[in-house]
């Protein structure tokens, strides 16, 4: 049956053309079973795939195959079309054009309820969970059959066990860690018994730990027969787990691999095309004097569901960037916050050289020279409707420069979003055209450039490459370099280890309203930083 | 002095019976991520639909009726905010001021007109237990379904699938189409199970409570059942307490305007209100109860993407 017709409409036109059943069923045999007999299909295979969006081709003609009990990673940037392609196979999304072939079968997977049926779950890089319900309400939820919260309660305790998952069935998913999270999400797909498991950038919330106890359960399935495709944008996971990549670029494959044969650069070479770009962090000879100090700061939290600060102390001195290394949730959001001068606390609390802050709003704090970058570009750290030059003028309009006759002067907020936009590479259509429409890595060039043009003392930047392509993120994170070592302060918040160990001169870690001390790089190691992210509370999870 | 109670606490229940049904079925749209503010029109709409149809059918015909209508008016909100993702509050006001218009239009042809009513049954066995059997179980039949209503709707919320999906589509409508619910459809079901519990609340209004029909007989009573749902803190127990406070206030303040208390009869009547709210407001105070039990999604429209 030629792949791209529905049973139905085959046989209808079989029945026109009259062929013999004889060699109806040969024709059948020919597309169903492989050439060797010994060969099992593959599980999955998809063929010439391509979806668009308005705008856009998010999948080009793609094509992959896994086999049974295949670990395979499908290997691409931010933007690369990986995530699509997940949902086209668990039936969230359906490709223009392209079939499927499952276990030898063309399906057509109309949703995820149909996908999971199939025997296909889906480990969401967002999770997708209840946090008001218990763990084994929001498995339940999935699943079809008797509802049996009891029995269901034993089986999940009982899944949890045989694969090293522990979870507790009835607590509350709120009161669980990320990682913790995440087991519930791999438990909901294995009570389903899936033949194939889709994980979406599952490490990037978790310690190395985690992701090394993960690991640990995905080779146990494999072995089991259980195919699993592993999306990731980490080159050296994908070397430690998986059988098989794909690698994916601009919604098109570029090259399959045995990720164990390849180097990480020419993996890398295959994923941007290029080699890997590398930050250069050169030592700072300047004047040292501390700049941002946080002594004894507080945080009682009115929302029961997130986190307080307890006794936060920091120095961040001139010509260095520190790191802040930790699992959101844990109190970054609350941190930034009291830092920013969104969260108001006693005058002694926060010190931007040498002077109290903690009383004065964010635009008070701007002035003694604190520039800001938050986690969120859209909404806070620029308003996706306005135009770049009004969005410069958002944090800038204290500025004598911007200023004539005591009022803003537009000419010359167009002036400095231009200079901005062609200093930082800001790819866009000039300074009026809407934020919104800039990619990530660009808006978040923009607006680092903006903090940066301001000239200030200090400045925080908050999650700085998250969703950003790696060429841009290499660029952003030369850019914070080259500020620090021009005298400048920088605090960076991040939940990438690497990217703090590529930056960073002294790290900390911010782990249940806690702040660790913070270590110099070359002190310690991705190990280290792990099990102090975990937290003692947390050191299970 | 017991004996003198009876009777005041028997016609708190009564007077209780149209706030649980509109408020349950509230609770249970809300509960999906909908707030509905049309539910005085729906009840209303509902009463005069049960005031036709019981002088026809009788009380039970009329009651039918009446959820009847009510879902039926509920479905034109429903286009508006879950097909097209029209603001909620805007419309569901919107469905109040039609459902006074539409109830009054179609009631100036029955203004005169008047119910035999609905008399008590007394349920043999539990209704001879002191005090509890005759203000209890000597009551009118609707008011027995109100029972069944807040046992049903309690049991269903906390321990069957329906009630499991109803509360994740409420809290992430985004997760809940990601692991396949059809959030829209399931919203649908609850508000328009939120108009015909309005509509019976309605309909037992103008054929048992007082079985005739006044325009705008409901007095607010809609607006008091969407108060209870949110200082009930979206707890079926909570709201049947706070239901039968506001009975039990209504029906004191009229006894205390029979004793010829020296407050104007206005003020009085207003007391239920203020009382109910108060001590709903003191109790939903904790606000970690608030945040487990707040529909997380109320009152966003949830466009599906993809």
């Amino acid at each position: 049956m030629p792949p791209q017709m529905k049973r139905k409409d085959y046989l209808r036109w079989r029945r026109l053309l009259d062929f013999r059943p004889f060699e109806e069923s040969c024709f059948l045999c020919y597309m169903s079973v492989p050439a060797h007999s010994s060969d099992l299909p593959p599980r999955l295979a998809l063929w010439h795939v391509t979806k668009r969006y308005p705008g856009v081709v998010a999948n080009n003609d793609v094509s992959l195959t896994v086999k049974p009990g295949e670990i395979h990673a499908v290997l691409g940037e931010n933007g690369a079309g990986k995530s699509t392609l997940m949902k086209i196979i668990y039936g969230a999304v359906h490709a223009d054009e392209g079939h499927l072939v499952w276990n030898g079968q063309t399906v057509h997977i109309a949703n995820p309820s149909a996908a999971r049926q199939l025997g296909i779950g889906m480990v969401f890089q967002h999770f997708q969970l209840f946090e008001t319900l218990s763990v084994v309400e929001n498995i339940a939820l999935a699943l079809e059959g008797a509802f049996d919260l009891k029995h269901l309660a034993e089986r999940v305790s009982e899944v949890s066990a045989r694969y090293g998952l522990p979870l507790d069935p009835q607590r509350l998913v709120h009161s669980l860690s990320v990682g913790e999270r995440q087991r519930v999400e791999i438990v909901r797909c294995l009570l389903q018994n899936p033949q194939l498991l889709i994980l979406d950038e599952p490490t990037s919330v978790l310690t190395p730990q985690a992701v090394r106890a993960l690991f640990g359960t995905l080779r146990q399935l494999a072995s089991e027969g259980v195919s699993i495709l592993y999306i990731s944008h980490k080159l050296h996971e994908i070397q430690a787990l998986c059988d098989r990549a794909t690698v994916m670029r601009d919604g098109r494959v570029t090259g399959e691999a045995d990720p164990r044969q390849e180097t990480a650069a020419s993996l890398a070479s295959m994923m941007i095309g290029r080699e890997l770009p590398v930050c250069s962090a050169p030592p700072y000879h300047g004047e040292s004097s501390a700049v941002l100090e946080v002594r004894g700061l507080d945080y009682h939290n009115e929302d029961p569901f997130g986190a307080s600060l307890h006794g936060v102390d920091l120095v961040v001195n001139r010509g260095e960037v520190v790191g802040i290394a930790g699992i959101s949730g844990n109190g970054q959001a609350e941190l930034l916050a009291a830092l920013s001068g969104e969260q108001l606390s006693a005058p002694g609390c926060v010190l931007i050289g040498g002077e109290p802050v903690g009383h004065l709003h964010a635009g008070k704090r701007r002035d003694k020279g604190l520039a800001f970058v938050p986690e969120e570009r859209l909404g806070r750290g620029a308003v996706p409707a306005m135009t770049l030059a009004q969005n410069f003028l958002l944090t800038s309009h204290r500025k004598p420069a911007l200023r004539r006759h005591g009022l803003i002067s537009r000419t010359r907020a167009r002036e400095f979003a231009a200079h901005c936009i062609e200093r930082f590479d800001v790819r866009c259509n000039g300074v009026l055209s809407a934020a919104r429409s800039l990619s990530g890595g660009n808006l978040q060039k923009f607006i680092v450039g903006r903090e940066v043009l301001q000239e200030p003392k200090v400045m925080i930047v908050a999650q700085p490459t998250w969703g950003v392509d790696v060429g841009a993120s290499a660029f952003l994170r030369q850019t914070l370099l080259d500020i620090a070592r021009s005298g400048v302060g920088v605090l960076v918040i991040s939940e990438e280890l690497e990217e703090l160990f590529e930056i960073c001169d002294r790290i900390a870690v911010l782990a249940g309203g806690h702040l660790s001390m913070p270590v110099a790089r070359a002190l310690t190691d991705a190990e280290q930083i792990g099990l102090l992210m975990a937290g003692p509370q947390q050191q299970a999870a | 002095m017991i004996e003198d109670l009876i009777p005041i606490l028997a016609t708190t229940l009564a007077a209780a019976t149209p706030l649980i049904f509109a408020g349950l079925g509230e609770l249970v749209t809300e509960k999906s991520g909908v707030i509905n503010l049309g539910v005085e029109g729906m009840m209303l709409v509902g009463a005069i639909a049960g005031f036709a149809a019981a002088l026809q059918w009788g009380v039970a015909g009329g009651i039918l009726a009446g959820a009847l209508a009510g879902a039926l008016v509920a479905l034109p909100f429903c286009f508006l905010t879950l097909s097209l993702g029209a603001n909620q509050p805007a419309t569901g006001l919107a469905l109040t001021i039609s459902g006074i218009g539409l109830s009054a239009f179609i009631g100036q042809f029955y203004v005169s007109q008047s119910l035999p009513g609905l008399q008590p049954y007394a349920i043999p066995l539990l209704a001879s237990i002191p005090l509890i059997g005759p203000v209890f179980f000597a009551q009118s039949a609707v008011v027995y379904l109100s029972y069944v209503a807040f046992v049903l709707v309690a049991w269903m919320l906390a321990r069957t699938r329906w009630g499991l999906i109803l509360r994740a589509v409420g809290e992430s409508p985004e997760a809940a189409h990601a692991i396949g619910y059809s959030v829209i459809g399931i919203r649908y079901a609850a508000t328009c199970f939120g108009g015909a519990m309005a509509g019976i609340a309605g309909a037992y209004l103008s054929t048992v409570y007082t079985p005739l029909w006044v325009q705008n007989m409901t007095a607010g009573r809609g607006w008091i059942a969407v108060a209870l749902v949110v200082f009930a803190t979206w707890k079926p127990s909570r709201l049947m307490l706070g239901a039968y406070l506001f009975g039990g206030m209504t029906i004191l303040q009229l006894h205390a305007q029979g004793l010829g208390v020296e407050l104007p009869s206005q003020l009085l009547a207003a007391v239920p209100y203020v009382a109910t709210i108060l001590v709903l407001v003191l109790i939903s105070r904790d606000r970690k109860v608030l945040r487990l039990n707040l529909p997380a999604s109320l009152g966003k429209p949830y466009i599906s993407g993809g």
